[in-house]
């Protein structure tokens, strides 16, 4: 059992050790069991791609990909996942070199201000994975034939709010992903 | 959020008995309880990380019907394939459920044990017996638009927010317990879940350390599954009302959600939908099954929703037996 | 520079990069996750976290405030309360404000739920969270009002809307061969950006910096400089990506003023975001209005009689919801009284959201539109078509407007729509479970233009770099600037760079009605033109003649490098551009026409949107990308407040209950189909040197009306209560 001491009433605990892989670089970090995945990526190690829009499960802009599905990171606590592996916004392309959705966010203004975007692409790659491996949707007719469609993207991207509203764009970027076969 | 000390169990009994002790609290998906303590609304003093126990698995039980460990996520058990061809209607109400990214993290036993969604419960400075034992029901006449409608008390009107639970209760499904004495119990949901009367903030009959281990499925039962929700966009809102049905010739089994503290069926209602005329059916079921439904002024609009959602619910099972 | 007569041909009309389809050259930035909000700026030392504590009562006073606990919790470095706030400017209103001081914690009363009471600085973001629970404060509660439908006969004139009457219109309606007389209702809405508010502020001695969200760079300066009784000039301000805005970023807030003062106190930096469930009482939001629109037309639909009245609240001091204000200007009648009354309420402070007045006033204009066609027999695109004006109705053919194809738009958009296909009655077409109807409704927004300044510098080597204060709230504006800089200096885009958002560089308009794009890229116009004429003079040639294109400046067959001219230092102009009276000369507005197919739920009574299309005219349009951007978010907004948005009072309590993304809905993808947006062919050259108009809030002025003149057309049922849910479709049908 692993365990760290009772809490003394009103006073901080000890920092716990977790060990994080987050796009592909292994780091070992002493940390507040407090401190949520999403605090974690952005206060402590510095990437702050992955966004905080609701800190409460509201709105998708912390989506990240934990061990390759997309999760809400501002819903966990980072020491929870000691020995797992993450991958932000910043592990799927970088400005020179684009992972194809964030080419075709780019291409088709899959955004505006920008700031729900990671976790749009996040939830745009778990997505298709998704539909690959044959996760029902609450819009699929049939639940052992699951095909894509923009109907089915509408409803599996509803957990990524969009205020600046780019979803027609979004939608569009993703489909051209997906026909292209290159969403992984 | 307070601070609090973290364990990660090693066994299920582990769990359960580190979970004894007041303050302490399970975690596993953390979607619900999470929001909760950041919003101060749950104070656990110590938190036992369950989400590593071996309750991962889906299996057949001798008698056909399945087994679900409690860590099961939300999406691996929608996508069962044995959920999807025996249990349809389980599937159905767990993708009509919150998002893609919170069903890949929330597990079966933590689905059971989301806490009420009214607006009042979500707010440390307002009146709720349910948070705050004595300090009154804001929600009575305040906003209540979108909560229960029965099995509700002067004490609390909040409703059960979860889909799948209301899927699981058409199925008679069970719930195993480990306690921390090692003994395991099996409940119906009726069993399970407590309606509110003058105590709101008990809201299960499950004891201290009491670990959810899984939740049985009785052999299959054939038939149509459906489960339609109304809500007020489209997706990735809780339900207004839903309604979880089986529909096999003249016999239905329905149970409906976002009307009640808990999935809501009963079955006395079913036997009057099938000895009622072909045309009165739906109603002779929402008549009974609401019978002395208190709604407010605010959400009265569900007991005539509920009449209507049943009976596309019978259109759609009545088209998809003739395809 | 001063914009004060019809512009000339220029140098944009070659429209060689204006108007042409980049997507933003920013892009690349935001979809890897390097572009820098204001929360997230690196800091040469370690931050510390701050923590808004809001109220826990709509109206009343702080009796005792106890921060012994938090103070004495761990990492805690600092607990504000009124008790010792440092000194602040005074206000006269409880509002925040845009450019006034807009002091916090500054005494013990408490004028709106959620209004921030306590302010914890701590090591960690958990820290101070954690200590903020421990603060125990006790409230002597006193009765409040929040109830805008109880306060209609105590409603003021406002002075930012004033009452407009012309002829008589009481007899005129009273005489109409056909008239409706209509109330509407609009909730309270929240501007939601995805971004919350959010503030890092560091001093070093009395040099303040503050990295914000905020719209409007010169206005939040001069407010916090104001509030913190400070220099404006030691106040630097950095706003360069900005994650939404919707008018909320127009004001400043407990982040801002209380992450300074704290960071001053501490000498440490102090970094805030504004927690989620405290944004929608603790900030601004777009208030409720009760609205009665009286129309009386001949048979033949012509107009005669047009009356709007609105009732609004705030609380004291604070501006109207200026419902009525596209009613004055967008159909002809020789009688008319528009007028506005707003009262007092102790709700949160109402301002800005995206279209102030014509969002919510283009609901109640048009639904009504819509009624009197229906009582006419008449083709609701034909009675608006008979109702165009093409001066301002209020003062008559003396005040043309500058440009307006509203009439076009409405006859284009019927064609792309198939409006000739549309149902004739309600529930006269189904699809499945679902009743199929189409509405229409026209779309307006004034034209607003402010004054803006930039720096252009022509850099060793050729290429181009813009500076100015200008923000980027997901508009475009990073790339339309970059475009008229192109354009200006007969240079590729990939040649120019463009930095905003940072007081450093020439204060500009900010983001704001729809003037933003118009506005700054006339300040960048402004600067390229002195740039040009002094780049000319160096080459010695005529500037009047000199033509920039690929990278040199020709005369006539001669031609220099721009690489050139630029020499080893760079050559640097610094313009503004101001206006006349043209917008008094010329009543200016951007146009356009939505049509709406929806489909009702026939069991459930649930709405869908099927597709929806806006024609827009607006001027020059720019950017075709990022301006059809823009029209797909009003859209997308506007079916938001047809369908779903609402900010819950709770009216005993005074406050907005459902203060959450959980609660507070807006749309989601599943809401929204594919939308198509149409731009007319339009210049205006009245409006700027672009002869561009604004165009981020036409798509959210009308679209909601059309959603619900659509529900009708499908349902049969007339909701004037907004938001459209099926409860309200239900009651219509009466079962």
């Amino acid at each position: 059992m692993t365990q760290s001491p009772q809490a003394p009433s009103g006073a901080d605990l000890p920092r716990l050790p977790v060990t994080l892989s987050v796009n592909g670089e292994t780091h070992e970090l002493t940390i507040d069991p407090r401190v949520t995945l999403l605090d974690t990526l952005r206060e402590h190690l510095h990437l702050t791609g992955t966004k905080k829009g609701c800190d409460h499960g509201q709105c998708g802009a912390c989506t990240v990909l934990l061990d390759g599905q997309r999760v809400l990171s501002c819903l966990t606590l980072a020491v929870m996942h000691d020995g797992q592996s993450v991958t932000t916004v910043e592990g799927l392309g970088t400005p020179d070199h684009l992972h194809p959705l964030q080419d075709a966010f780019v291409r088709h203004d899959g955004y505006q201000c920008g700031y729900c975007t990671p976790g749009q692409l996040c939830s745009s790659v778990g997505t298709l994975d998704e539909i690959a491996r044959g996760v029902p949707s609450h819009v699929t007719a049939d639940l052992d034939a699951v095909t894509f469609s923009a109907e089915e993207l509408r409803e599996r991207l509803s957990g990524n709010i969009c205020r600046c509203a780019a979803y027609p764009n979004i939608i569009a970027a993703v489909t051209e992903v997906h026909a292209a076969g290159d969403g992984a | 959020m307070r601070a609090f000390s973290y364990t990660r169990a090693d066994t299920p009994q582990a769990a359960a008995q580190a979970a004894e002790a007041t303050g302490t609290k399970f975690i596993a998906g953390g979607t619900n309880l999470l929001d909760l303590m950041k919003l101060d609304i749950e104070q656990p003093s110590r938190l036992v990380d369950v989400s590593r126990l071996n309750l991962r698995d889906v299996t057949d039980t001798p008698d056909g019907g399945l087994h679900v460990g409690a860590l099961v996520t939300n999406t691996d058990l929608a996508n069962h394939p044995r959920v999807k061809a025996d249990y349809a209607v389980l599937t159905r109400a767990i993708v009509a459920g919150a998002s893609g990214q919170i069903r890949n993290k929330a597990t079966t036993g933590g689905n059971l044990l989301q806490r009420a969604r009214c607006p009042y419960f979500y707010d440390t400075n307002l009146p709720c017996n349910k948070r705050d034992p004595g300090t009154g029901c804001a929600a009575l006449r305040g906003l209540s638009r979108t909560l229960a409608v029965i099995g509700t008390s002067d004490a609390c009107i909040a409703q059960h927010p979860s889909d799948m639970a209301v899927a699981l209760r058409v199925l008679d499904a069970t719930v195993s317990t480990l306690k921390p004495d090692g003994t395991a119990r099996t409940l119906t949901l009726d069993e399970f879940y407590r309606l509110p009367e003058d105590t709101p903030h008990l809201e299960t009959t499950l004891e201290p350390g009491e670990l959810i281990t899984g939740v049985t499925l009785p052999p299959p039962v054939g038939g149509t599954h459906l489960y339609r929700k109304v809500r007020d966009r489209a997706s990735y809102a809780f339900a207004l009302v839903s309604v979880a049905a089986i529909v096999d010739g003249d016999r239905v089994r329905v149970a409906f959600g976002g009307v009640a503290p808990r999935p809501w069926r009963v079955p006395d209602a079913e036997d009057a939908y099938a000895q009622a005329k072909a045309d009165g059916r739906a109603d002779a079921l929402i008549d009974r099954a609401f019978e002395g439904a208190r709604p407010t002024e605010e959400n009265a609009f569900k007991v005539p929703l509920l009449r209507r959602t049943l009976k596309a619910v019978l259109a759609q099972a009545g088209q998809e037996a003739q395809a | 520079m001063k914009f004060e007569q019809a512009s000339p041909p220029n140098p944009i009309d070659q429209e060689r990069v204006v108007t042409r389809p980049f997507t933003r050259i920013e892009g690349p930035l935001k979809v890897s996750g390097q572009a820098p909000y204001a929360y997230e700026y690196g800091l040469p030392e370690a931050p510390t976290y701050g923590f808004v504590l809001g109220a826990g009562i709509a109206h009343g006073r702080v009796t005792r405030i106890d921060t012994t606990q938090a103070e004495a919790a761990p990492g805690v470095l600092l607990v504000l309360t009124h008790e010792n706030m440092p000194a602040q400017a005074r206000s006269d209103t409880p509002v925040p404000q845009q450019r006034e001081a807009s002091p916090q914690l500054s005494g013990p009363e408490i004028r709106h739920y959620h209004q921030a009471v306590a302010f914890v600085v701590a090591e960690t973001f958990e820290q101070a969270r954690a200590a903020a629970n421990l603060i125990e404060v006790e409230y002597e509660v006193t009765p409040g009002q929040f109830t805008l439908a109880d306060t209609v006969d105590s409603g003021k004139e406002p002075k930012d809307a004033v009452d407009s009457v012309v002829g008589d219109f009481e007899s005129a309606f009273a005489d109409a061969a056909a008239t409706v007389d209509l109330t509407f209702t609009t909730p309270d809405q929240s501007q939601a950006p995805m971004e919350p508010h959010a503030t890092i502020a560091q001093w070093d001695g009395d040099q303040l910096t503050v990295h914000t969200a905020h719209q409007v760079v010169h206005w939040v300066r001069r407010g916090l400089a104001l509030t913190l009784n400070v220099p404006q000039k030691d106040v630097r301000v950095v706003a360069a990506f900005i994650g939404g805005g919707f008018g909320t970023k127009l004001l400043f807030f407990s982040d801002a003023v209380l992450s300074a003062a704290a960071a001053r106190l501490l000498g440490r930096p102090v970094k805030t975001t504004l927690h989620r469930p405290l944004i929608f009482n603790n900030t601004s939001h777009r208030a409720a209005t009760i609205q009665r629109v009286r129309l009386g037309a001949d048979p033949d639909g012509t107009l005669h009689a047009v009356g709007h009245d609105t009732w609004t609240g705030n609380l004291p001091g604070g501006d109207s919801e200026p419902a009525c204000e596209q009613t004055k200007y967008l159909y002809g009648g020789e009688h008319r009284q528009i007028r506005t009354r707003q009262s007092e309420l102790d709700l949160p402070p109402g301002a800005s959201m995206r279209a102030p007045g014509e969002a919510v006033g283009m609901l109640a204009l048009e639904g009504a539109m819509d009624e009197l066609a229906e009582k006419l027999g008449l083709d609701p695109v034909e009675l608006r078509l008979r109702n165009d004006v093409q001066f301002d109705p209020e003062k008559g053919p003396k005040r043309p407007f500058s440009s307006r194809r509203l009439a076009a738009a409405l006859r284009t958009g019927a064609k792309a729509f198939g409006w000739d296909d549309r149902p004739r009655a309600p529930r006269e077409r189904q699809d499945g479970e679902w009743y199929v109807g189409y509405g229409v409704a026209s779309a307006f927004r004034t034209n607003l233009v402010m004054p803006s300044g930039a720096t252009v510098r022509l850099n060793p080597g050729g290429t181009l770099t813009v500076e100015t204060q200008m923000t980027d709230i997901g508009t475009g504006s990073y790339t339309v600037l970059a475009q008229v800089a192109a354009e200006m200096l007969g240079l590729d885009l990939n040649q120019v760079e463009v930095k905003l958002g940072d007081s450093d560089f020439p204060q500009a308009s900010g983001s704001g009605g729809s003037w933003g794009a118009n506005s700054s890229s006339a300040g960048v116009y402004a600067a390229c033109d002195e740039l040009r004429r002094d780049l000319a003079q160096k080459a010695g040639y005529q500037s009047a003649n000199a033509v920039f294109r690929g990278g040199k400046v020709w005369q006539g067959a001669e031609c220099t490098e721009l690489s050139e001219l630029a020499g080893k230092g760079g050559v640097e102009a610094t313009a503004r551009m101001t206006y006349g009276d043209l917008t008094e000369q010329f009543m200016q507005a951007g146009f356009g026409a939505h049509f709406v197919e929806v489909g009702v739920n026939a069991h459930t009574g649930e709405v869908r949107v099927r597709r929806a299309l806006s024609v827009v005219a607006a001027g020059r349009i720019l950017n075709p990308v990022t301006a059809r951007s823009q029209c797909l978010g009003g859209m997308t907004m506007g079916i938001g407040s047809a369908l779903m948005e609402a900010l819950h009072v709770d009216h005993d309590l005074g406050l907005f209950v459902n203060h959450d993304l959980g609660e507070y809905h807006v749309p989601v993808h599943a809401d929204i189909p594919d939308l198509d947006v149409l731009f007319l062919d339009e210049l205006d050259d009245q409006s700027s040197p672009l002869r561009a108009k604004g165009v981020g809030e036409l798509g959210i002025s009308g679209v909601g009306a059309a959603v619900a003149n659509a529900v009708y057309n499908a349902s049969g049922v007339r909701v004037r209560d907004f938001p459209i849910t099926l409860d309200k479709i239900l009651a219509g049908w009466d079962d």
